[in-house]
C-alpha cells in the first residue's frame, strides 16, 4: 500500500511520464531489466532496499519528482515509525539506554544471541522463543543472575510485570498473590482462577519450562522466589512446575524456606514428601490453596465445586463409552489431565495429545494463535470409532485467538453429527482457562461451547474428572461422596 | 534494572520478534521499541561464533 501511494504521488508531479516504486527483488530486478531501468544504482539495490524508478522529461523533472518522493516516505516513517527502527538489538539500546526488559520471539536458532545482548545490556529478558539449546539456557540464567536480572525462559508463554501482562497473558486484577511458572498455560490458568476468587497478583515470573532440571538447577525459581520474598505487594507466592530434579530440589525447598511468606507449590505430578510450603496436585488447587491461605481459612483439596450440578448433568447425559481423545492447547494442562485420569481409568487406549508440543507444530503457529489444527483432530475423532470422549482446553488472553470457542464449537457440532450417522454418541467436554476482562470474554465463549453441546467446567482438573465419571459411573462415590 | 530495584519499576521494553507481543505490551500503557529484527548474514552458526569471538 506504502509503494503503490508512493509511486502515485511520483506519477502526478510535473513531466513525469512514467514511475514505479518496489523493493529490490530478483523478481523485481527482472522486471526493471526487462523494463529496460536497470541502472547501475539499481542493479545495487537489496531485497530490503526501496527502488523508486522515474521516466521524466527532464532531468531536473526527475529529481523533483524524487524529492517530492522521499518527503512523503520520511513524513510516513515519522508517522508510523517503522522506516526509523533500529536493525539491531544493540543499536535499539543505544538508543535508548533506559530500556528495562528485553521481549525476544525471534526463532530459537538465534533467540540466545539476542538474550545474551540483552542481559549484557542489563536488561530484563522475556525469552519466549522455544529450540533454545539447555547449553545455551543454562548459560544465559547463569549470566542473568550474575547480573541480578530475570532470564524468563527459553520458552517462557506468560509472565505479569509490575500488572503488564507478557506473552499469551489474561487480563487479571493487581493483588497481592505473586507466582513462580515453569509453565505459560499453567500460570494462566492459576492467575484466571485467582481472579475468579477474587484475588489478584503482584506479579508473575516465567522461568521456561526446564528450570528446575537437574541442567539449570533452579536457577531462575531461586531468584524469583528472592525477589518475591522482597516484593512489598507479595504476600503470598503460589510455584507452578513440572517435578523438580532431585538436583533442583534442595535449592528450590531452601528458596521457598527464605521467602518468610505462605508458599504454595503445584509441581504436577509430584508429591510433597516433607518439602516446605503447601504441595498442592493441580493447578485450581493452587489457586484454592492461595487465596485460603491468605485469608486464614481452612482449605482442603476437592473433586468438584458443584458436585450437584455435576451429578445432575451426568444422570442427563447418561454413560459413556469409547476412549478419551484430548486434543489440548496447553501443555500442561493436558499433562494435568493425563495425571488426573490415568489412576482413575487406567491405559486403556485413552490418548491426550498436547497439539502445541514440537511434533505437531512443524511449519505452523502454535495452536493457541491458529485453531484450525485442533478443530480438524476434533472432526478426525469423530471417524475414529473407538472414540467417544473428546476433552478440550480453551485458553483465553491478549495474543491468542479472538474466538477459540467459535472455532471448537463449529468442529464439535460437525463431529457429533459425523459420529451420530455412524449410529454413535460423542461426549464433547471442555475447561475455559480465562477471564470476563479477556479480550474474548470468559463467559461468552463458555455459552458459546455450551451451545455446541459441549461439557463446560469450572476447570481443567474437573473437566478431566467429569469425562472419568462419565465412563466409569461407579467413581461417583469416590468423586463426588455420598449422594 | 536489576531486581535490586525491585519489581516495581515502570518497564520500558525493547521488542525483538513478534509484532503482535509489541503491540499488546503498549495496549496496556508500557512504551515499547522495536527493533527490526532479520536474521543475521550467514546464519546461526556464523553469527553465534561472531558473538562469542567478540567475547
Amino acid at each position: 500500500m506504502v509503494l503503490m501511494s508512493v509511486a502515485a504521488r511520483l506519477r502526478g508531479q510535473p513531466g513525469v511520464r512514467e514511475a514505479a516504486a518496489l523493493m529490490g527483488t530478483p523478481a523485481n530486478h527482472a522486471l526493471l531489466a526487462a523494463a529496460g531501468l536497470a541502472s547501475p544504482e539499481v542493479k545495487g539495490a537489496a531485497p530490503g532496499d526501496l527502488v523508486l524508478v522515474v521516466d521524466a522529461e527532464s532531468e531536473a523533472a526527475a529529481a523533483a519528482a524524487l524529492e517530492a518522493a522521499g518527503a512523503m516516505l520520511e513524513e510516513r516513517s515519522r508517522a508510523s515509525g517503522v522506516l526509523r527502527r533500529p536493525r539491531t538489538l544493540e543499536a535499539a539500546l543505544a538508543a535508548r539506554p533506559d530500556a528495562n526488559l528485553a521481549v525476544i520471539s525471534v526463532p530459537g536458532a538465534y533467540a540466545a544471541l539476542e538474550a545474551r545482548t540483552a542481559l549484557r545490556g542489563g536488561l530484563h529478558v522475556f525469552l519466549f522463543s522455544d529450540n533454545v539449546s539447555l547449553a545455551d539456557e543454562v548459560e544465559l540464567k547463569r549470566l542473568a543472575a550474575a547480573r541480578g536480572l530475570l532470564c524468563m525462559g527459553p520458552d517462557c508463554g506468560t509472565a505479569y510485570l509490575g500488572g503488564i501482562g507478557l506473552g499469551f497473558a489474561n487480563v487479571v486484577p493487581r493483588g497481592r498473590i505473586g507466582c513462580v511458572a515453569a509453565s505459560g498455560t499453567g500460570l494462566q490458568a492459576v492467575v484466571s482462577q485467582l481472579a475468579a476468587l477474587g484475588e489478584g497478583i503482584s506479579h508473575g515470573i516465567g522461568v521456561g519450562g526446564r528450570d528446575l532440571s537437574a541442567e539449570v538447577g533452579g536457577t531462575m525459581t531461586t531468584l524469583a522466589l528472592a525477589a518475591l520474598a522482597r516484593d512489598p505487594r507479595t504476600e503470598a507466592i503460589v510455584v507452578i512446575s513440572k517435578p523438580p530434579s532431585a538436583a533442583a530440589l534442595p535449592a528450590l525447598e531452601s528458596a521457598i524456606r527464605a521467602t518468610g511468606k505462605p508458599v504454595v507449590v503445584c509441581c504436577l505430578g509430584a508429591a510433597s514428601s516433607g518439602a516446605p510450603g503447601t504441595w498442592v496436585s493441580t493447578l485450581d488447587d493452587a489457586a484454592d490453596a492461595a487465596a485460603a491461605l491468605l485469608r486464614g481459612v481452612s482449605w482442603s483439596p476437592r473433586a468438584f465445586s458443584d458436585p450437584d450440578s455435576v451429578r445432575a448433568r451426568l444422570a442427563a447425559l447418561g454413560p459413556a463409552r469409547g476412549t478419551i481423545r484430548g486434543l489440548y492447547t496447553g501443555g500442561t494442562l493436558a499433562h494435568e489431565a493425563r495425571l488426573l485420569l490415568e489412576p482413575l481409568l487406567g491405559a486403556t487406549g485413552h490418548r491426550i495429545l498436547d497439539l502445541g508440543a514440537d511434533e505437531f507444530t512443524v511449519g505452523r503457529p502454535h495452536p493457541m494463535l491458529d485453531p484450525d489444527a485442533r478443530a480438524a483432530q476434533v472432526r478426525e475423532a469423530a471417524r475414529d470409532r473407538d472414540v467417544g470422549v473428546v476433552l478440550l482446553d480453551v485458553v483465553l488472553g491478549r495474543g491468542t485467538h479472538p474466538n477459540p470457542a467459535g472455532v471448537v464449537a463449529r468442529a464439535v457440532r460437525d463431529a457429533r453429527e459425523t459420529a451420530a450417522r455412524a449410529g454413535r454418541g460423542l461426549l464433547a467436554v471442555a475447561s475455559v482457562v480465562g477471564t470476563d476482562a479477556d479480550p474474548q470474554g470468559r463467559r461468552h465463549q463458555v455459552e458459546e461451547l455450551r451451545a455446541a453441546g459441549v461439557e463446560v467446567l469450572p476447570s481443567n482438573a474437573q473437566a478431566a474428572r467429569f469425562v472419568a465419571l462419565a465412563l466409569r459411573p461407579e467413581l461417583a462415590l469416590a468423586l463426588l461422596g455420598p449422594r | 534494572m536489576t531486581l535490586d530495584a525491585g519489581l516495581d519499576q515502570p518497564l520500558r521494553v525493547v521488542n525483538v520478534g513478534l509484532e503482535l507481543f509489541a503491540e499488546q505490551i503498549e495496549a496496556q500503557g508500557a512504551a515499547v521499541d522495536r527493533v527490526d529484527w532479520r536474521p543475521p548474514a550467514g546464519g546461526p552458526d556464523i553469527a553465534s561464533l561472531l558473538a562469542r569471538l567478540e567475547d
